[in-house]
């Protein structure tokens, strides 16, 4: 075995040694471009540079802070809620407050932080810096994108201000309740929130339109998609389930709206409203479940599918390591994204289903945990032997790792038929979705800003800030999610604005919530010192000089750092290798850019994954 | 030209070995041959034919329930249907002259395709009115809506055709871009063209056959 493996290592050595006898220009030898070099827009005034800018970098840049703004406000949402949970006595929200809450937070999070961020900010900012383009391959389209998410974010602000405030209905607006009177925002607010996320999905199509076609055409020369790195496949194939999940949320919303300004019966059953029967007849609630979850389990990996690319090239760098079982890795990653259209039901296992349709639905749940456990030894071997750099994205890498392991464990049970059916509406079932789509992928997004701050501002963040930032949030959201699994077990149930003292409720809940609030409160300040440090670092962190993690992927290779409009200066770079070539034995760094040509690492064994 | 692959053909490639390196260096940096206009067209219609499926499912999972009420289908319907026909097989036969580069045939084809793409939405339009004027509203019955529903969104993916095809044609009249670029914009909207033929045909069909 090992003697095949040297033997193979001799030959690859024979072939670099054997082209440095020929010829120099000849091993470097790419076709010609044959393609006329892409049309860029170039800006004329400060509006079409900084406001209307069709440059993916700013439009990156731009939606990440619109993203990370709303998500502020989710943020201070939770806050209001677990202060109402662990001192109810305050009096400090009513119970329509509390609802509308919830729901803001749940949606905000979801798909206006995490699904914007990951997507609409990295995807924008990395996909043509990785794949060597000099921009989106519809630049005004793109623009279109990010202003239609703005006017999404403004509509959904704008229902905290209409009579009835914001929906109450939950993140998922189930129907009837979601627009029958006595649910909070039933008039106004809900119809908000369909337009606003209407108007999101038709940005994200068009967003998602240039994710695709740029990955897939505009590649730089060389840049086959198997030596992508893996944020692209993450990013692309997220992309490519949005853009047929989506459609899903749009047909629910639409008949909704319908169903709600029109009066028609979609969703609507014959029903008994306040003692008057309402028009509505006949409507199945059912279908928009299905539609609703359709969409709403692709989600989990839209948002899931980003953190594990960008985690992957965080570890390999940060690791000096070549990624473990690059194939396997991108294999995983569309297997669940293929898997992941087939799980929907399990999130409705309480509606009321023949037990062979969530049969069903409970194997194929448990299928998906085979390519992630994957990733996950995957991301284990990649660390095994290797040049651990303690740096702030590899902590959060492997905050991730661990955090991503719990909740994926937790979910294990929840596939469960028999077993999701008690828990499903406890709080265990918060602290597994808390875990796995909520912290495992924001310690990703906080080590992916961490490691290309730089790339953006050509300054570092702030070190020591970063570590206390690091282990506040690592610990403390532990601290806050660990203690609601064990309220779930005992049977302390979800969606109540409320958990008083009953005979049915143990007393170590009303402590658990005062200890889980205090943690949140905590945890939620950090992220302040988070901001703190990314504003301030824009102007007085370190200097970082060009490439300073030393990684080979092509969005350091630029010939200004930060890149400017169109990136790569006269000549779109050419690719000779895949982003992990790291530590490689003979070469005299241990990293070799994508870009560089074989004559200049003569001698370089490059080392079979 | 790109090698035709598989999806298997290429996640299966080793990037690392020695072959593969010689190969993959070669490579230009698109995965298919096609334009991006033309790929970003079929990225939309893949989207949209999910997005008519799913319309399609509820459709059948709402017409289970007993207070379906079939409502009838206007002759006109078959007319529209009819301009829709005739301006899917003008297209086809202007994208020819197009490529022959006959300019005035070509001009006339785009002009009476316009005509036509906006007849085929009055046509609508009328059919809404004829049906409202005989009690047939969107909400007396979930039929109807989802009629009303579906010619709307078909209506409105027909609206965003002829805003790509007043910008093509005006392209063409100003003679700003070059033969080979203008005819891949006329051949994307004729693609277009047809998809939309294809969905109204299914969605009428089952409006008819239900």
């Amino acid at each position: 075995m090992s003697d095949e493996y040297e033997h193979k290592l001799e030959a690859k050595s024979d072939y670099v040694g054997d082209a440095s006898s020929v010829s120099t220009p000849d091993i470097d030898a790419v076709p010609a471009a044959e393609l006329p070099d892409q049309e860029l827009y170039h800006s004329h005034s400060w509006w079409t540079t900084y406001v209307f800018s069709q440059d993916a970098k700013y439009i990156g840049i731009q939606y990440a802070l619109t993203a990370v703004g709303t998500g502020l406000l989710g943020l201070v949402l939770s806050w209001l809620m677990r202060i109402q949970l662990a001192f109810p006595g305050l009096g400090w929200l009513d119970p329509a407050s509390y609802y509308q809450f919830v729901t803001m937070h749940g949606m905000i999070m979801v798909v206006y932080l995490l699904t914007a961020l990951f997507l609409g900010g990295f995807g924008n900012l990395l996909i043509p810096l990785m794949c060597g383009a000099r921009d989106m391959a519809f630049p005004y389209v793109n623009m279109l994108s990010y202003w239609a998410f703005v006017v999404a974010v403004l509509v959904l602000l704008a229902s905290f201000f209409v009579p009835g405030g914001p929906t109450g209905a939950g993140w998922t607006l189930y129907p009837p309740q979601a627009i029958t009177a006595g649910t909070p925002g039933s008039d106004m607010g809900i119809i908000l929130m369909l337009i606003s996320l209407i108007l999101f999905v038709a940005g994200f199509t068009m967003g998602g339109l240039n994710y695709i076609i740029t990955v897939l055409q505009l590649r730089a020369r060389g840049m086959t998609l198997m030596r992508l790195p893996l944020t692209i496949w993450g990013i692309f194939t997220a992309t490519v389930l949005a853009m047929f999940a989506f459609p899903a949320l749009l047909v629910g919303c639409l008949m909704m709206t319908l169903d709600s300004l029109l009066g028609t019966s979609f969703f609507m059953p014959a029903m008994v409203s306040l003692g008057e029967t309402l028009t509505h007849e006949g409507g199945s609630p059912i279908l928009f479940q299905h539609l609703f979850w359709f969409f709403g389990h692709p989600e989990v990996y839209i948002v899931a599918l980003p953190a594990f690319g960008i985690v992957s090239d965080l570890l390999s760098v940060h690791s000096r390591k070549t990624i473990f079982g690059y194939r396997m890795m991108v294999w995983a990653i569309v297997g669940i994204g293929a898997l992941s259209f087939f799980v929907w039901a399990h999130h409705m296992y309480v509606s009321g289903m023949n037990p062979w349709f969530g049969f069903f639905f409970a194997t194929t749940t448990l299928i998906i945990a085979v390519p992630t456990a994957v990733k996950v030894y995957n991301w284990i071997l990649t660390l095994w032997r290797g040049n651990i750099q303690l740096s702030l994205p590899m902590l959060f890498s492997l905050g991730f790792i661990v955090t991503f392991l719990n909740g994926g464990l937790t979910g294990l049970f929840l596939g469960n038929v028999t077993v999701d059916v008690p828990l499903s509406d406890t709080y265990f079932v918060v602290a597994h979705f808390h875990m796995v789509m909520g912290i495992a992928p924001l310690l990703v997004i906080f080590g992916a800003i961490y490691h290309w701050y730089p790339l953006i501002t050509g300054r570092m963040m702030n070190e020591t800030l970063g570590k206390i930032h690091f282990w506040i949030t690592f610990i403390g959201s532990y601290a806050i999610y660990f203690p609601m699994h064990y309220q779930g077990f005992v049977g302390v149930p979800r969606r109540y604005f409320e958990i008083y003292d009953s005979p049915y409720i143990d007393t170590s809940t009303l402590l658990l919530n005062k200890f889980i609030t205090i943690a949140v409160l905590i945890v939620g300040a950090a992220q302040l010192l988070f901001l703190y440090n990314l504003i301030v670092s824009a102007r007085l962190g370190r200097k970082s000089e060009k490439n300073p993690w030393k990684a080979n992927s092509l969005e350091w290779q630029t010939p200004q750092m930060p890149p400017e409009h169109g990136n790569w200066g006269k000549e779109l770079p050419k690719v000779y290798r895949w982003p992990y070539d790291f530590s490689v034995p003979g070469a005299k760094e241990d990293y070799i850019p994508q870009n560089q040509p074989p004559s200049e690492i003569i001698g370089a064994k490059v080392e079979k994954t | 030209m790109i090698k035709k692959k598989s999806i298997f053909q290429l996640l299966t490639e080793k990037p690392w070995e020695k072959d593969q390196i010689e190969a993959d260096n070669q490579h230009e940096g698109k995965t298919v041959n096609l334009s991006k206009q033309k790929l970003g067209l079929r990225t939309i219609m893949a989207a949209s034919t999910v997005l008519f499926s799913l319309f399609i499912v509820a459709y059948s999972d709402r017409m289970l329930i007993s207070d379906w009420k079939n409502m009838p289908e206007p002759w006109l319907l078959w007319l529209n249907t009819g301009i829709l026909i005739i301006s899917s097989l003008v297209f086809h036969m202007t994208t020819k002259y197009a490529e022959k580069d006959i300019f005035d045939k070509t001009k006339n084809g785009l002009y009476f395709i316009g005509f036509l793409a906006y007849s085929f939405l009055i046509g609508q339009l009328i059919v809404w009115y004829q049906l409202m004027n005989t009690g047939y509203y969107a909400t007396s019955n979930v039929a109807n809506s989802f009629f009303y529903l579906f010619t709307t969104i078909h209506g409105l993916h027909i609206v965003g055709g002829i805003y790509f095809w007043g910008k093509t044609t005006s392209k063409f009249i100003k003679k700003s871009l070059k033969k080979e670029e203008i005819n891949n914009l006329i051949d994307t909207c004729a693609v277009y063209w047809h998809f939309l033929l294809a969905v109204w045909i299914v969605l009428f069909g089952l409006m008819l056959s239900t």
